[in-house]
């Protein structure tokens, strides 16, 4: 906690800087996960949301922005205690945060005790946060960790010829919501899942997780991100592990496909889905590659924007546009900026994005696969992309409710 | 061994039958009823060498924790950054020069060397003062960390594995027969049985410098009773800044062995630092043996664990703990 809050001064000093002069401010809150198995998650995160800020400026009107970061560490607690520090001790006004899934929802339950205040979401993915019980003054600018799997399912068993998976996935609510959508998809389409093994998040040694690998499935679905993630390919890398492979949103993601050593090579080929692709031709994301690359030296980013670089940054235009939108106008509860937030449309650097009833972005997927650039870069390569995405998966409302919510058992594997 | 039995005849036979039973489990070709039970032989055989291997770690980094505080009674809670020190260090030096063995001279070196700065700068400084030691050491422990976070960045590093070292080898334990009669054969990372065996190497070594030589005797004496032992003319300010140079630069070896077969960030120093806690606790604060004990429990605890029952894999480490505390809270081997 003491090391995230020395590296917060030390940040928003930094953005204080320049401001001396007086002039009405709006403060913003913004957490990260800068601590713990999520570190790099949490800095590609705060390097997109800097990206957004270097493109959109911090002006509203005659206001200026004010940002406090905050470190997480990717548990629920961590993200309450950040969130109510920025509340009760910086006097926040709109708060960006969280960035995983199971903060998500403790910082979803919390924002209904500010029901004065503005939640925007800045990464996280689990599905219950705003499937179940939603509040009012939250908002998520992107998918959950189902929709980015959108695609996945089918492809592999159609174009790939996977008839039996098995899942390995860290035991918490984002990894639930991701393989939720790709059991449902998979299943739907006839294959068949096996096994799934939940390992707590931050395990270090996966030696005996991958000897309890089955060896009779065509390909093994990896939910794994961060440390956890580059571990377990490292030691997958030394038991001379051969199996197909395939990735959720933040397995295959720069953040893994752009770490120190050679395990990260098992992962070339690996069929994924995710909220983006970084070798997208379309014209708004080259442009947002560009603005990322040129906002940092290449030692201190990764080569293309990680998925929390372009959740962030979707989730920091948001906040900023619907702002100027309503001239920076945050009297009556923010009512009218809440109201420009639930009806924005955001053009996006990965697609079009709007909310639905419940505040959850409807957007673009991309089913991909890793490729090698030739000069020992991994990137992940667009195989199909998929336009207007919803939370219930185009099934009927009615039907997606009886699935249940995302577990380590729901869904079962079957047609519904 | 005799008078144990002797002693104790019900718990002799059921360490005997304990022993029995888990060398049929590891070399008996399992009948269908177990596989059905708990699960392939495979499965558990890699679970129980890695939980061996894993101890192996666990061992280097508590070995010198509990060398420094058996000698001078100071509870190094900066140990973990030490441990990831000597990690990063030994990346640096395994990205330049290629060399996984020239890693380990010097992570080990250049981790003694901060162990002698420490004890020379602070811990000489406050001696006897137990709690101002452990407050210094918590904010010298954070204080690393960040400085490390700014070298290093929050990336994953991992350390090349030298390339005669991937992959795994067959061993000649039995998993199963297919069908066809073929027997199939037990495979495993080489690098983890290596990494093992050098632990084992050190653990030794440590054991017959510690009893066998004459600086051995000193550091003995100096555990039982460092005043008595500078009244006798030994010069104790430098056994002391050899045992912490000792001690560091086991962390810094410990660290290229984590770096290697796992991966180093920040939050590494504290994650090994709390095994390195529990490992003592269980084993016995300052007893070498004790330290091997309880690196061998709480790595079969937490690998048996993962598999077995995987929701609750990291309560069975504290849960012993929980139990060794209430029942013999000096720890399994401690000698008082």
């Amino acid at each position: 906690m003491l090391k995230g809050s020395l590296g917060l001064i030390a940040l928003s000093s930094l953005l204080l800087s320049g401001t001396a002069f007086a002039q009405e401010k709006i403060k913003v809150g913004v957490t990260a996960t800068l601590e713990g198995t999520y570190t790099v998650l949490g800095e590609d995160g705060i390097r997109g949301f800097q990206t957004a800020l270097n493109v959109l400026g911090k002006k509203v009107g005659d206001k200026e922005l004010e940002f406090v970061i905050a470190s997480t560490d990717a548990t629920p607690d961590s993200a309450v205690r950040a969130v109510r520090k920025l509340i009760e001790q910086d006097k926040v006004q709109i708060l960006l945060s969280p960035l995983s899934g199971d903060e998500g929802i403790a910082v979803k339950n919390f924002a209904k005790t500010h029901p004065e205040l503005t939640f925007i979401n800045a990464a996280s993915g689990a599905q219950e946060t705003t499937y179940v019980d939603p509040a009012p003054n939250f908002f998520r600018y992107n998918m959950d960790g189902a929709q980015w799997q959108v695609g996945l399912g089918k492809y592999a068993y159609d174009e790939k010829k996977y008839r039996k998976i098995a899942t390995v996935g860290e035991d918490y609510s984002f990894i639930y919501t991701q393989v939720f959508g790709l059991v449902l998809e998979f299943c739907g389409a006839g294959g068949q899942v096996t096994n799934r093994q939940w390992v707590p998040l931050g395990t270090k040694d996966f030696a005996s997780v991958i000897a309890a690998l089955p060896d009779d499935v065509d390909a093994i679905y990896l939910g794994l991100g961060g440390a956890d993630a580059v571990n377990f390919l490292n030691q997958y890398q030394q038991a001379g592990g051969k199996a197909h492979l395939m990735g959720g949103s933040i397995m295959i993601d720069q953040t893994i496909l752009s770490s120190k050593g050679n395990a990260k090579n098992a992962l070339v080929g690996t069929l994924a889905a995710s909220g983006q692709a970084d070798t997208w031709e379309d014209p708004g994301w080259q442009k947002f590659v560009k603005d990322y690359q040129d906002a940092f030296p290449p030692n201190k980013r990764f080569p293309s924007p990680s998925l929390l670089a372009t959740n962030y940054y979707g989730s920091t235009m948001a906040l900023i546009l619907a702002l100027r939108q309503v001239n920076g106008d945050l009297s009556d509860n923010q009512s009218k900026y809440k109201a420009a937030l639930a009806k924005i449309e955001l053009d996006a650097p990965n697609g079009k994005i709007k909310l639905d009833a419940n505040r959850q972005a409807i957007g673009t997927n991309f089913v991909t696969e890793v490729v090698d650039d030739g000069k020992g870069a991994l990137f992940s390569k667009v195989v199909k992309v998929i336009p207007n995405v919803n939370q219930t998966l185009g099934y009927d409302p009615a039907v997606f409710a009886k699935i249940g919510l995302p577990s380590r058992t729901v869904p079962e594997c079957k047609k519904y | 061994m005799t008078r144990f039995v002797e002693r104790h005849p019900a718990w002799a036979l059921i360490v005997i039958i304990a022993i029995a039973v888990a060398l049929w489990l590891i070399f008996a070709v399992w009948p269908p009823g177990i596989e059905e039970a708990i699960g392939r032989k495979r499965v558990f055989l890699n679970a129980l060498f890695n939980g061996i291997t894993l101890g192996g770690l666990y061992f280097l980094v508590a070995s010198g924790f509990t060398l420094i505080f058996g000698l001078m009674r100071n509870v190094n809670l900066a140990h973990g950054s030490l441990y990831l020190f000597g990690g990063y260090v030994g990346y640096a030096v395994s990205a330049s020069t290629g060399s996984w063995i020239l890693a380990f001279i010097v992570a080990f070196i250049l981790t003694a060397l901060v162990g002698v700065l420490l004890q020379v700068l602070v811990f000489r400084r406050m001696e006897g003062q137990d709690l101002r030691q452990t407050m210094v050491t918590i904010g010298l422990s954070i204080v690393f960390a960040d400085l490390m976070l700014w070298a290093c960045g929050g990336d994953f590093y991992q350390i090349q594995t030298p390339t005669w070292l991937i992959g795994p080898i067959d061993l000649p334990l039995l998993t199963a027969v297919k069908s066809s009669g073929e027997p199939v054969y037990l495979r495993y990372p080489l690098v983890r049985l290596v990494i093992f065996l050098a632990s084992v190497i050190i653990g030794i070594a440590m054991w017959l410098a510690l009893n066998r030589t004459r600086i051995g005797m000193i550091i003995r004496a100096g555990v039982d009773d460092r005043d008595i032992l500078a009244a006798t003319g030994v010069r104790i300010q430098i056994v002391f800044v050899l045992v912490f140079a000792l001690g560091a630069g086991l962390a810094g070896i410990a660290g290229v062995v984590g770096g290697t077969f796992q991966s180093l960030s920040p939050g590494e120093d504290i994650r090994f630092l709390l095994a390195s806690l529990v490992v003592v606790i269980v084993g016995g604060m300052g007893s070498i043996p004790g330290a091997a004990l309880g690196a061998l429990i709480i790595g079969l605890a937490e690998q048996l664990g993962s598999v077995y029952i995987p929701t609750y894999a990291i309560v069975v480490t504290f849960l012993i703990m929980v139990l060794v505390l209430a029942l013999r809270p000096q720890g399994l081997l401690a000698r008082r």
